[in-house]
């Protein structure tokens, strides 16, 4: 390689110089602009009694301990309920790929799952678990809130993820099955090897968006009495007639989602690097 | 080997076969031209069972594979096809697109299934990309895998869909040698290409498909040379005056 023209190194050094520029200025604004906000919440009229009911460092620092409690619950329905999902949802979405009318009762089935419970607000499902199974008073039904609220929040989210897992599965392109039958693979052979693996690596991205949604809705089990972050900040600020554990609780949550929402986000940079590489019938 | 009898294929109301008869024997090479859209991809996917077919009959090694009590997956096994755009499996390395035929479909033992394919990676000349994921490899290196994926398994007749017609022209040379000399070791072979010059090289039989018929065949220097037909003789002018032949 040969040294660089004195044209191109002047060039280079415009560009730096450019970007030196740019980098003030975005510093500049986003100070500007943090100061504007600062000012304006704490010259708000009522910014002295906020500050008192929602941002009290000694009944923060005073709920902190049960909220990690509650949190560390929400972590174990996360990652139970998690596994649930991603295998109860390709279950679906391979009940619902399936052709032939020999499948039909098995795939409107599947489609009436997924109609029903992506319908059905997470709320109500909550309520109807959690108060109307144990109603039934039938034997073998749990009464625990932890588990009845994993099963709605199971039910729920299963039926978001058949459907990012069967638009993976129809984003294959039919060369690549017709490729896989010609070599005398049977259709099971051809979704378990060549389809599903493409389509799951493919899914990845929106899959984890629905992961960092589905870390934060967690809390809702809170709502049947489980003693989760949120339930525990509702328990706290009870007793201390402070808002501040709300806050704190839903820090934790925001904590809790930073790390699946980079891993996402280094997924769909991957997703599309790959995306980009592949040649033609790659 | 392939016998194929009044094969009629339609999409919708457009007629793409249209009576189809055509035999291939044992260690013969048949090469179907004839312009875009004239059923040659077709006529191949049908034999392949890729497409079911509307009318007639093919029968391979005796049996009629288009027999609806005939397992697709079964008649498969006795038959390759590479396409024209590879169609090689992304998230398999090159050697493990070679071995997942022979390994899932025909039950051969993993080691002698890999060192099957390691041969057949050495001999269209990419051993060293064994390892090597497809989106790694040219055009033309992936369609020499495609083609030893094909052979893996020991079909008894090879189908190529225009196997060169996405490949950069610097990149055909290396295909159309590999072919050659699976022709010349007598492995059977039925492609659709628009190669006229490799057709009339290797070929043992031309066939001019024209409007989803099979309209003239014979020896390439026949058909190439002295064409019969008014349609076989428009085709190849219209080749002559782009300079393909």
């Amino acid at each position: 390689m040969s040294a660089p023209s004195q044209l191109h190194l002047e060039r280079l050094a415009y560009k730096r110089s450019r970007a030196r520029r740019s980098t003030v200025v975005a510093l500049l604004s986003t100070v500007v602009f943090a100061a504007a906000a600062w000012l304006t919440i704490t010259n708000a009229p009522g910014w002295p009694r906020v500050q008192e009911s929602f941002f009290d460092w000694e009944a923060a620092k005073k709920s902190f301990p049960a909220l990690l409690d509650g949190l560390w619950l929400n972590v174990r329905v996360l990652v139970v309920c998690g596994i649930l999902i991603l295998v109860i949802g390709l279950g679906i979405a391979a009940l619902r790929t399936l052709r032939g009318p020999v499948w039909f009762p098995l795939r409107a089935l599947a489609t009436a799952y997924v109609d029903l419970f992506r319908g059905l607000p997470l709320i109500i499902c909550l309520y109807l678990i959690g108060f109307g199974l144990p109603g039934l008073r039938l034997g073998g039904i749990p009464n625990d809130p932890v588990v009845l609220g994993s099963i709605a929040l199971v039910l729920v989210y299963s039926a978001y993820v058949a459907e990012v897992f069967r638009a993976g599965i129809e984003s294959i392109h039919p060369s690549q099955l017709a490729s896989a039958r010609s070599l005398g693979l049977t259709h099971a052979q051809t979704m378990r090897i060549v389809v599903m693996p493409q389509a799951v690596r493919r899914v990845l991205p929106p899959l984890l968006n629905d992961f960092v949604a589905f870390q934060k809705d967690c809390g809702l089990i809170s709502v049947l009495g489980a003693v989760d972050a949120v339930r525990a900040a509702q328990i706290e600020s009870a007793t201390s007639y402070n808002f501040t554990p709300y806050v704190v609780a839903g820090l934790l949550f925001v904590l809790l989602a930073v790390p699946s929402s980079r891993l996402a986000d280094w997924a769909s940079r991957r997703a599309a690097r790959r995306q980009n590489a592949g040649g033609p019938g790659a | 080997m392939l016998e194929v009898r009044n094969l009629v294929k339609r999409y919708g109301t457009h007629q793409v076969l249209d009576g189809v008869d055509l035999d291939v024997a044992e260690h013969e090479v048949v090469v179907l031209i004839g312009s875009s859209g004239s059923g040659k991809s077709t006529l191949l996917k049908c034999v392949n069972l890729l497409e079911d077919i509307d009318d007639g009959r093919i029968v391979l090694d005796g049996v009629d594979i288009s027999d609806p009590r005939t397992n697709p997956d079964h008649a498969r096994r006795g038959m390759g096809i590479v396409f024209q755009a590879f169609n090689l499996f992304p998230h398999l390395t090159v050697l493990d697109n070679v071995v997942l035929a022979p390994k899932v479909v025909h039950k051969v033992p993993e080691e002698q299934a890999r060192e099957r394919a390691l041969e057949l990676l050495a001999k269209v000349g990419l051993e060293e990309k064994a390892k090597s994921y497809p989106d790694r490899l040219s055009g033309g290196q992936q369609q020499r895998v495609a083609i030893a994926r094909a052979l893996a398994y020991d079909p008894k007749l090879l189908l190529l869909d225009e196997i060169t017609s996405a490949l950069d022209p610097e990149l055909v040379g290396e295909v159309l040698t590999l072919v050659r000399e699976l022709a010349a070791s007598g492995t059977t072979l039925l492609m659709a290409t628009h190669e006229m010059g490799f057709a009339k090289q290797v070929a043992d039989r031309v066939c001019f498909l024209d409007g989803g018929a099979l309209i003239e065949s014979g020896p390439p220097s026949q058909i190439l040379e002295a064409p019969e037909h008014p349609r076989t003789q428009q085709f190849l002018s219209r080749i002559i005056q782009a300079g393909r032949l």
